[in-house]
């Protein structure tokens, strides 16, 4: 069985994001980047599908600029057997994710496709379930666990009550919640190696899909911030302060 | 213009954000419809008929519908928006599953977490863990939102019923079966409904140091929250989570207890009225949020805190 796990490439998880002065995005220029932590979580399933033997092999994608390259290494370095890099420098939205996606997986034909929840630069939480839509397969979103069995795979989700268990037939879109798994550190050797590992490249055109973003960003700005409090002295004065002043207890 | 809203419920009670989103609604359309899908529903299709500012509930019921696969919401609803102009859900863990879904089969996109609306196509979000709010203007001929339920009020009751019109099921898809549940059980509010959060960070130290936390919850009648961490930890279920990638809150009151105030967290909570932090490390930036920030020992501040609420609150 094999599995396709998509990897985007965003600003680091400890990165304090800037808006840029002129309001047209965030500040991108020498700012560390890395592989979206919902898509580390997505890799690592799929690589302890492998070790348990229910997964052959697993190839990485990435879709956007060149440097999205550095992304797929990571992928290999955990585990990944391949890279898929589709390149495009258009502005790319999830449903012009999904559609490039949905190419990838005409081509390589996988049963699961494991995936972030959401990517921490849009926060959008929209290219799985569009996928899977596109695809006509089952969804199973904000996995906590998943079991892979022959011709299904049961997924259990975070719901805002609690869980829920779903079971998917496969082929089947899943995507990764925080509490999937620990995602494993890379080690020096593995580095070394994955640039042994195969690594093909294409373009978007080449895949058949017209990029056409429909959401046009027209501001960018930073949130109005909090004005700042005081510090009290004591539980006391503290209780005083929100009964007397705030007025919410 | 008309809108499409997609009713939240457990079969019984129409939910909150539910509510919030039909404000939205109201904002973008003068007619506001309501689908209420689910088994054995009537009683959430009367409330919803109830809300001010509807004028018609679309009622689909079946067997299928009692826990709803996002495969089988998505192909009720997708063939019902070519009426509307717009279709929204509330911004949960309900609506964030089936709404792109939706968008997908409809071909558009989706605008996710909307929290204020500035003009008939233009539609504000956050992103970047709410460091940034994005304007974004949709090309589309049908807009997809899920609606942030904290940026909006609650609409409330009408004076009149708007009518129910049966909407006949789809067939149950084969592509997803739903298995289960385990819904936490509890006597306190729901988190994204409560006025008063207490929550708790790694600082508490143990699903022990959660009891605590518990006592001044109860007192207040507050609804207990929990950074990541803490819940990383094993100190409580997933579902207390708060932030980014948890429940987005803005209670009238968030007290934030041994939590250092990571982005991520902020991202959950930093619209709440009146924000305390209780914290040992003066340096948190949890501080920078707060309106009263209390540097102390949260092992000896809680059970102060709670003889004085005791104190003054009995009065």
């Amino acid at each position: 069985m094999k599995v396709l796990v998509p990897v985007k490439r965003v600003i680091d998880y400890n990165v304090k994001v800037r808006v840029k002065a002129d309001g047209s995005g965030v500040e991108t220029a020498n700012v560390k980047m890395s592989m979206n932590p919902f898509d580390e979580l997505a890799i690592e399933e799929a690589i302890r599908l492998k070790e348990a033997g229910r997964v052959e092999a697993i190839v990485a994608v990435s879709i956007g600029a060149p440097a999205c390259r550095e992304t797929l290494h990571t992928a290999l370095a955990m585990g990944a057997d391949r890279a898929l890099l589709v390149t495009t420098e258009a502005e790319l939205q999830p449903l012009d994710v999904a559609k490039v996606l949905k190419a990838v997986v005409a081509q390589e034909a996988p049963a699961l496709v494991i995936m972030g929840k959401q990517a921490i630069d849009d926060d959008c939480n929209q290219t799985g379930q569009m996928l899977a839509a596109l695809l006509g397969w089952g969804q199973g979103t904000f996995a906590c666990s998943v079991a892979l069995a022959e011709d299904s795979v049961t997924v259990t989700r975070e719901i805002d009550g609690g869980n829920q268990t779903v079971r998917l037939k496969l082929p089947a879109v899943v995507t990764a919640d925080l509490r999937l798994n620990e995602p494993r550190y890379i080690k020096l050797p593995n580095i070394m190696k994955a640039k042994q590992k195969p690594l093909r490249s294409l373009t978007v055109q080449e895949l058949g899909i017209e990029v056409a973003a429909r959401l046009k960003t027209l501001q960018v700005s930073e949130p109005p911030p909090r004005r700042s409090g005081v510090k009290v002295s004591s539980v006391a004065e503290l209780v005083d302060k929100l009964r007397n002043e705030a007025k919410v207890l | 213009m008309s809108v499409l809203v997609i009713a939240e419920h457990d079969n019984t009670t129409l939910a909150g954000v539910s509510l919030s989103a039909i404000t939205a609604a109201a904002q973008l359309g003068d007619e506001v419809q309501v689908l209420v899908a689910g088994h054995g529903c009537r009683a959430v299709a009367e409330a919803a008929a109830r809300v001010q500012g509807v004028s018609l509930v679309r009622y689909s019921e079946a067997a299928h519908y009692a826990r709803p696969t996002a495969e089988d919401l998505a192909t009720l609803i997708a063939d019902l928006a070519a009426e509307f102009t717009y279709v929204l859900a509330p911004a949960s863990t309900f609506g964030k599953n089936f709404l792109p879904r939706v968008a997908a089969i409809l071909d558009v996109a989706m605008i996710s977490d909307l929290i204020r609306i500035e003009g008939p196509d233009r539609f504000v979000r956050p992103i970047y863990a709410g460091n940034a709010v994005a304007t974004v203007q949709s090309t589309d001929p049908i807009k997809v939102v899920s609606v942030r339920a904290t940026a909006f009020d609650a609409a409330p009751m009408g004076a009149t019923a708007a009518p129910i019109e049966v909407l006949e099921a789809k067939p149950h898809s084969d592509l997803a079966e739903v298995l289960a549940e385990q819904l936490t059980q509890s006597e306190r509010p729901e988190l994204t409904a409560a006025e008063i959060i207490v929550a708790g960070g790694r600082g508490m130290g143990s699903a022990e140091g959660f009891r605590l936390l518990e006592a001044i919850a109860d007192r207040l009648g507050a609804a207990i929250g929990a950074s990541r961490a803490a819940v990383d930890a094993g100190y409580v279920p997933n579902d207390y989570q708060v932030g980014q990638t948890g429940k987005i809150v803005a209670p009238k009151l968030y007290i934030a207890v041994g939590i250092s105030g990571a982005i991520q967290h902020l991202a959950g909570m930093q619209d709440s009225k009146v924000v305390v932090a209780i914290n040992k490390d003066e340096a948190a930036p949890i501080f920078q949020v707060a309106d009263y920030g209390l540097v102390a020992d949260l092992f000896q501040a809680l059970p102060e805190l709670e003889a004085e609420l005791n104190r003054v609150l009995a009065k």
